[in-house]
């Protein structure tokens, strides 16, 4: 029984070691590519699969529920999609290429665990799991003449990160000194009960801290933009998505333990959100490097889906998971085409997209569906996410939160409309065609079709999210 | 519901808005080019067709909505897919489909690069369109009013003339910026219906507090204003016109911006009555100004779709003034106004549009006096330039006139400002038929032009035919909308008592 409920893990884990096999040889850096797709096409099928499942595991400290396995299902749609479309490396030092596929199967692993740990300890080691194979993956990135940018990226993220984990590891000593246990399920009622204690809502905080570092929401952004641009395009193409749907777990499953009256907490997320919202749209107003423009659009993005956070209410949380798996699938399609524009993996900036109607049509499509869905441009998922976080926090009466929102949406348009118009109505020139081979394509087709599935019919996944939250809950 | 009427056995408005979209998918499938225009022609001919069965099935006698069709759709907001079509919008859906052909015509050898795209891009404005007009839901209607921006900004973006990226972004940015808010303020309604809807007639008559009509009414009317557009917010329409091509031109002018003022009427008047009471002065303020600026500024134009952009600012200032004097002449008069507007300044970009395609210059300058080798082309361009100043005898001339009368029943002050416009619609109007008919002592060699060809002949006959028939037989469109606008100031008035 065990084994079944673990088994998207146990793919993830046989797969890693399988891959970690393969990297003690030389030149295989295909078969790794190879084993990384199937094995993230089998968990991903596994897991939407599990989304029926229900159980604990081991001492109760993971819990297999719609809810865990919702998150699984889009880390791994993240991690099959990188593996298909990034598998080229081209990057990477190809003696490197196997280790790279390691640490992704392994930062995965570490995320899927974080969805459904359900114990202070084991979330911990989890969400460290997650974050050191990320922080491995920035670096082997091949170095350019005279440039050591991947090196500086990593040492950002690693520093970052590492304060971030410590300040989130204080706040986690709080809530166990006040209630004894590092089971959430014994966790929130005391907390609830001791709200007005002013350690419970200072451990809360410190520890959402911690976790707004990896949702790369203001004020913890600031490793975001050299980061994004700094690491390879396929390394970019996965921090960007499905860790910030891992995070989007954990931050739900605290505020769960919250006293959802509380006016302090609510503050405090309103203020990170609009300073995300806001911070974000402006400074990405003038980026000419697509990736440290989606760096600052991602923090915006992290402040839209706070708005959902600041209601504390379990139809909020329900719009929050919405956007943020909906954003995971878009920020994956725009990847995608960046991916293969780059020839030999280099930054790709906006005016290297220029005329890229002409030289891949089905490319500048992709491309420019994801932008106006990223904008929220109705009929695509990005605008229903915005639709469902608005009313959501107008149902909690905050008004001026959402019309800073709304707001900033107009802001945010002129930038994805930059990459449209460049792609639409400039010259190619002398630029190179794009060939996204037939898998891309039809990968890119697919991820453009579920963008404006969850545009048009996006009760399926509200619902869904709902009834996890719901659940998850008790 | 019981505002609602079930009177066609099929799913008719569905038809209409998803034929087009259907089409366009499969245009990639046809082979050449002018395959893809044929299929396209026949869709846009098909589709007008349908919706004329509309006027045909019309129940004249009622308010309610017909042809409605709905199902649920997100049930955890109570978001409902619901269309229907009421004496409002039943001649500008019937004005759309009948326009989409003479675009598809008009574009058939001017657009010579990336003609699928466009063919395509026209094809989603149709159901983007038609959307709006039809949905009675509001979140649907958002959708559709916003996916619009997409296909229209391409059309500027990629088919337009020399400034077009700057036209194309301006009028992205600026439609979008307005509305905006409009999402906020449907969700606002949403949140104090009971039980929480988004049905746009259940929104109706709800018992709002004074300062909530007027703050929702200042987040419609800033998003309508500008798709309008009204006096200060109309800088991005002459930028738009003037970069369009002909179809886009045609599109924006005929169809568009008739979306603000639509908005008026299916909104803010039924379900803001308050903040419609208080903001009405400074509606009518602007629209006066945008008569007379609107006016003065046409009047300095050399460039011919310039003078026509501005002229429908003058045009769209009384289709405003009518509706916000809020009687039955004015809302009458504003509704012809705005299918008039539509036929007489579609044709009138579709005229230029042809001196453009044989010139390649819109310079009143470079076109004058083609009286002698265009007759036909100034026979028609005449009658759509007399209609545009309405002269008595076309259709503009009873709008106008309708209009007029309400602003007079109003205030007789407010209508004798709006006077010095009419005769500035004649001045611009006039001045330019003179130059292009006549021209000056030396007008440029145009003896090469040569005269319309059967295929715009065929583009230009059945707007003219309109104009004389609306203009002679104006009750047969009346009838369609006398009882909507009964209903609809009658609700407007219950919504002041509550």
């Amino acid at each position: 029984m065990i084994l079944t409920l673990f088994s998207p893990e146990l793919v993830v884990i046989l797969g890693s070691l399988a891959v970690f096999g393969v990297s003690l040889g030389q030149g295989r850096d295909r078969l790794a590519a190879t084993v990384t797709t199937v094995t993230a096409l089998l968990a991903l099928a596994l897991s939407v699969v599990s989304l029926a499942w229900q159980g604990e595991l081991f001492q109760h400290a993971l819990r297999i529920d719609l809810y865990s396995q919702l998150f699984k299902v889009f880390i791994l749609a993240g991690l099959a999609g990188v593996a298909i479309f990034g598998n080229r490396l081209t990057d990477t030092r190809s003696d490197v290429r196997p280790e790279y596929f390691l640490f992704l199967l392994l930062g995965t692993l570490g995320m899927m665990i974080l969805a459904s740990s359900i114990e202070l300890i084991t979330l911990f080691i989890a969400l460290e799991l997650a974050s050191y194979a990320l922080y491995l993956l920035i670096p082997l990135r091949q170095e350019r003449p005279g440039l050591r940018v991947q090196m500086e990226s990593a040492a950002k993220y690693v520093m970052f990160g590492i304060v971030a984990t410590g300040i989130m590891l204080f706040g986690m000593s709080y809530i166990f000194g006040m209630t004894g246990s590092t089971y959430f399920r014994d966790i929130a009622p005391i907390l609830m009960q001791r709200w007005s204690d002013p350690a419970a809502i200072v451990g809360i905080l410190l520890v959402l801290s911690g976790l707004f570092f990896k949702l790369a929401a203001f004020p913890m952004h600031l490793w975001a933009p050299d980061v994004y641009q700094g690491a390879s395009n396929e390394t970019t193409a996965f921090i960007a998505g499905a860790p910030k749907a891992a995070v989007m777990a954990v931050i739900i499953r605290f505020l769960l333990c919250c006293n959802p009256s509380d006016h302090a907490l609510s503050a405090v997320l309103t203020v990170v959100s609009i300073g995300s919202m806001c911070f974000g749209n402006l400074a990405a107003l003038v980026q000419k490097d697509i990736k440290r423009m989606l760096a600052y659009s991602s923090i915006a993005h992290a402040g839209y889906v706070l708005l959902g956070l600041v209601t504390l209410r379990d139809t909020g949380y329900a719009a929050s998971i919405f956007y943020i798996l909906g954003f995971v699938i878009m920020s994956l399609a725009a990847f995608l085409v960046i991916c293969l524009v780059s020839r030999n993996g280099e930054n790709v900036l906006i005016e290297d997209l220029s005329g890229l109607h002409s030289r891949s049509p089905l490319a500048a499509l992709i491309l420019g569906a994801s932008m106006f869905a990223l904008a929220g441009i109705p009929p695509f998922a990005g605008f229903m996410g915005k639709f469902f976080l608005m009313a959501e926090a107008l149902r909690g009466g905050l008004v001026m939160l959402v019309i800073v929102a709304a707001v900033n949406t107009a802001i945010g348009i002129y930038y994805y409309l930059t990459v449209v118009r460049v792609m639409y109505f400039s010259e190619a020139g002398d630029r190179p065609a794009v060939g996204l081979g037939p898998v891309n394509s039809a990968l890119g087709l697919v991820l453009l079709a579920i963008v404006v599935l969850l545009g048009i019919m996006p009760s399926f996944l509200l619902d869904l999210a709902l009834t996890a939250v719901r659940n998850t809950a008790l | 519901m019981d505002v609602f009427l079930f009177n066609c056995s099929w799913p008719l408005l569905s038809v209409l808005v998803f034929l087009p979209l259907a089409g366009a998918c499969l245009l990639p499938l046809m082979k050449g080019n002018r395959a893809a225009k044929i299929w396209v022609l026949i869709i846009t001919l098909a589709n007008a067709a349908l919706s004329l069965k509309l006027y045909t099935g019309f129940d004249l006698s009622t308010a309610k909505y017909q042809f409605v069709e709905t199902a649920r759709w997100i049930p955890s907001l109570n978001i409902c897919y619901t269309l229907g079509i009421d004496g409002i919008s039943l001649l500008l859906v019937i004005m759309t489909t009948l326009l989409m052909p003479l675009c598809v015509l008009c574009s058939w050898n001017a657009i010579e690069k990336r003609v699928k795209e466009f063919l395509a891009c026209i094809l989603v404005m149709e159901t983007s369109m038609l959307g709006v007009f039809l949905s009675l839901d509001f979140v649907l209607f958002y959708i559709f009013w916003e996916a619009m921006l997409i296909p229209m900004f391409l059309l500027i973006g990629v088919w337009g003339g020399p400034r077009k990226i700057y036209a194309s972004v301006k009028f992205f940015l600026y439609t979008l910026a307005g509305s905006v808010l409009l999402p906020v303020a449907i969700i606002a309604l949403y949140l104090h219906s009971a039980p929480h809807t988004f049905s746009i007639p259940a929104l109706m008559g709800l018992p709002l507090a004074a300062s909530l009509q007027k703050w929702l009414f200042l987040a419609f009317f800033i998003g309508f204003a500008i798709k309008v557009p009204m006096f200060p917010f109309h800088t991005w329409l002459p930028a738009a016109h003037v970069e369009a091509p002909t179809a886009g031109s045609v599109l924006l002018a005929s169809v568009l911006l008739k979306m603000g003022t639509y908005g008026f009427l299916r909104f803010c008047l039924p379900i803001t009555p308050l903040g419609v009471e208080a903001f009405a002065p400074v509606v009518i303020g602007l629209s006066i100004v945008g008569i007379i600026y609107g006016g003065l500024t046409a009047l300095a134009q050399t460039d011919m779709k310039r003078l026509v952009a501005y002229s429908s600012v003058a045009h769209m200032g009384f289709v405003t003034l009518g509706i916000f004097v809020l009687n039955a002449n004015g809302i009458e008069g504003a509704m012809l106004q705005m299918i008039n507007h539509g036929i007489t300044t579609g044709a009138l970009f579709l005229c230029v549009g042809m001196i453009y395609e044989r010139t390649h210059s819109r310079e009143l300058s470079n076109a004058t006096g083609i009286g002698k080798v265009m007759p036909v082309y100034v026979t028609a361009l005449a009658v759509f330039s007399l209609s545009s100043l309405a002269f008595p005898g076309t259709n503009s001339f009873v709008g106008e006139f309708l209009v007029l009368a309400g602003a007079f029943a109003f205030s007789g002050k407010i209508a004798a400002l709006a006077i010095p416009g009419v005769v500035l619609g004649a001045a611009y109007m006039l001045r330019m038929i003179q130059r292009i008919i006549w021209g000056g002592v030396s007008n440029p060699d145009t003896s090469a032009l040569r005269d319309l060809n059967a295929r715009e002949i065929i583009t230009l006959a059945p707007l003219l035919a309109l104009v004389l028939w609306i203009g002679l037989a104006p009750t047969v469109c009346m009838n369609t909308f006398h009882a909507s606008v009964a209903h609809l100031l009658q609700q407007f008035h219950a919504g002041l008592n509550l």
